[in-house]
């Protein structure tokens, strides 16, 4: 078969997560970056490309290269496509390293919101947030504060239409706690029944605590070369196959339906054409989960089941450990760690390189990464492989 | 001195004052495109639809459907502290424009996806009313 591989990802980095004070969102980029760069066997002279995904506190700018010490790269630049940059970060790291506008490329998100006089939500999303000019005053004022309610009204309509229920969005919290636990990475790592999830406090009806993403101070970097480069270096490579973007646009129109129906409608079946599998091939999914909802609109979109059918599909367990589909292995954003899109896309990695140890899927030769960033408005999807075909 | 916190009220600015000034009046007012005859919402310079730079202010019917709808629990500013839990709803305007808002005349329990609504206007400050919407 012709090789198919766009690029290699060749290291990873992935920062203790959670409830660590006192540094900043650059100091946990650096410990991350060098984490990748050392499990490259590569050091920092190697790096000539840093792509920065932005933060909501945008306070990773491009002259993080300094903080860095990074001299005389020929690509740098932060982007923000939200929770689907990662996808997007992948897709320009590859054309650059294809194009011999940078070598070794470095992507890297960070972030440092949780202090220690704050609550979770209040950190990430807190009035200061919200401006009163204008329309935009709106939101406020209608006690529309961040994705929460957004969320949940998606959900709420999803419900609606197709019948979709609580114990569905259970199912999903419960099965990736049980990943958690298996990921000496995870942040939450208690146990978790469905009685825990369906008594866990509302947040925006129908969301209740434990359908809603943690929020982490951490990093997580990864260094992508070329197919060749990666040849001789200390991991095996994991190969880019496929990858897409699909922005749907303006949700605020009643001919418009992303609450029920993403991106991935688009990215998904673009990126398993690049790749040349299909959906069969997938031996383990990481989906985007910045809440339970997510994770079962995507499996819809990408084809996994007809629309609306996605709570029924997941109700066999098959998401969870021993199921036939696993997904978010290393427990996702709800039980693991909140970094955008480089949460599927560090699991992605370990799921594919047969590093996972008792979470390790047992079949991953192809590996799909969801991305979904703003409210269902942004979507990335990459195929990952260990094979260049 | 105690004082008990108020709800963010938005600052009307320039390109939103026939909005908010038509919210003052019992009003709700959006843009309607001279070009292409579609509505739009929140507010812009130029038609998403037909991209042509020929929005104008019209007074839109107020008469949509319940989209869908979260009850809000979380607090996220202490002016909706004492107003948890709360509805935040979309609404489908019969203009082909979603609206973000609150519904009330009615307890949450009894909102349902698909039910006709109206827009009414709540008085917010000195200067500043909102369109809601209720139960037609």
């Amino acid at each position: 078969m012709t090789n198919k591989s766009r690029g290699a990802i060749v290291g990873l980095g992935v920062t203790p997560m959670g409830k660590i004070y006192g540094r900043r969102s650059v100091d946990f980029a650096a410990e991350a970056i060098g984490m990748a760069l050392e499990d490259a066997g590569l050091t920092k002279a190697d790096v000539d490309g840093l792509l920065i995904n932005a933060n909501i506190p945008n306070d990773m700018d491009p002259r993080t290269q300094m903080v860095l010490g990074l001299e005389n790269l020929s690509l740098i630049s932060v982007m923000n496509a939200y929770g689907s940059t990662a996808g997007s970060m992948m897709q320009y790291a590859c054309m650059a390293i294809r194009e011999g506008l940078a070598n070794v490329v470095v992507i890297v998100y960070a972030d440092a919101p949780l202090s220690p006089t704050r609550g979770a939500g209040q950190s990430y999303a807190g009035p200061h947030r919200f401006p009163l000019g204008g329309m935009t005053g709106l939101r406020a004022a209608y006690g529309n504060f961040g994705a929460n309610p957004e969320y949940a009204m998606a959900a709420r309509r999803h419900m609606h239409l197709y019948g979709t229920t609580e114990d569905h969005f259970g199912m999903i919290a419960v099965g990736q706690r049980k990943w958690a636990q298996m990921s000496p990475w995870a942040q939450m790592r208690k146990p978790m029944t469905m009685e825990d999830h369906h008594a866990s406090r509302w947040i925006a009806e129908p969301l209740r605590l434990l359908d809603c993403c943690l929020v982490s101070n951490g990093a997580v970097a990864v260094v992508v070369t070329s197919p060749e480069r990666a040849r001789d270096l200390k991991q095996p490579p994991v190969h880019v196959l496929g990858y897409a973007q699909c922005a749907p646009g303006d949700n605020l129109r009643t001919d418009r339906h992303p609450a029920v129906e993403t991106g991935a409608k688009y990215s998904g079946p673009k990126a398993f054409q690049m790749a040349g599998i299909t959906l069969n091939d997938i031996g383990t999914c990481q989906l985007y989960d910045c809440y339970t909802y997510t994770v079962l609109v995507s499996l819809e979109d990408y084809g996994f089941c007809k629309k609306g059918e996605g709570g029924p599909f997941i109700e066999d367990g098959k998401l969870a450990p021993g199921g036939s589909l696993p997904t978010n292995t290393g427990g996702g954003q709800l039980s693991g760690y909140y970094m955008w899109a480089f949460t599927p896309l560090s699991e992605a990695v370990v799921q594919a390189r047969g590093q996972g140890g008792e979470r390790q899927a047992p079949r991953n030769d192809y590996v799909l990464v969801s991305g979904n960033g703003g409210i269902l408005n942004f979507h990335s999807t990459m195929i990952l492989s260990r094979h260049t075909s | 001195m105690s004082q008990t916190a108020t709800k963010p009220i938005p600052v009307p600015d320039d390109i939103s004052a026939p909005f908010f000034d038509g919210a003052r009046q019992g009003r709700l007012m959006l843009q309607h495109c001279t070009a292409c005859s579609k509505w739009s919402f929140p507010v812009r310079e130029r038609c998403p639809h037909c991209f042509a730079p020929k929005l104008e202010w019209r007074a839109a019917s107020g008469r949509g459907t319940l989209y869908t709808f979260t009850i809000m629990h979380q607090v996220m500013n202490p002016g909706f502290a004492s107003s948890v839990p709360y509805n935040v709803a979309q609404v489908d305007l019969e203009e082909g424009v979603r609206m973000v808002s609150n519904v009330i005349g009615i307890s949450n329990d009894a909102l349902k996806v698909g039910m006709k609504l109206e827009a009414v206007f709540e008085d917010v400050g000195e200067n500043v009313s909102l369109p809601k919407f209720r139960p037609a």
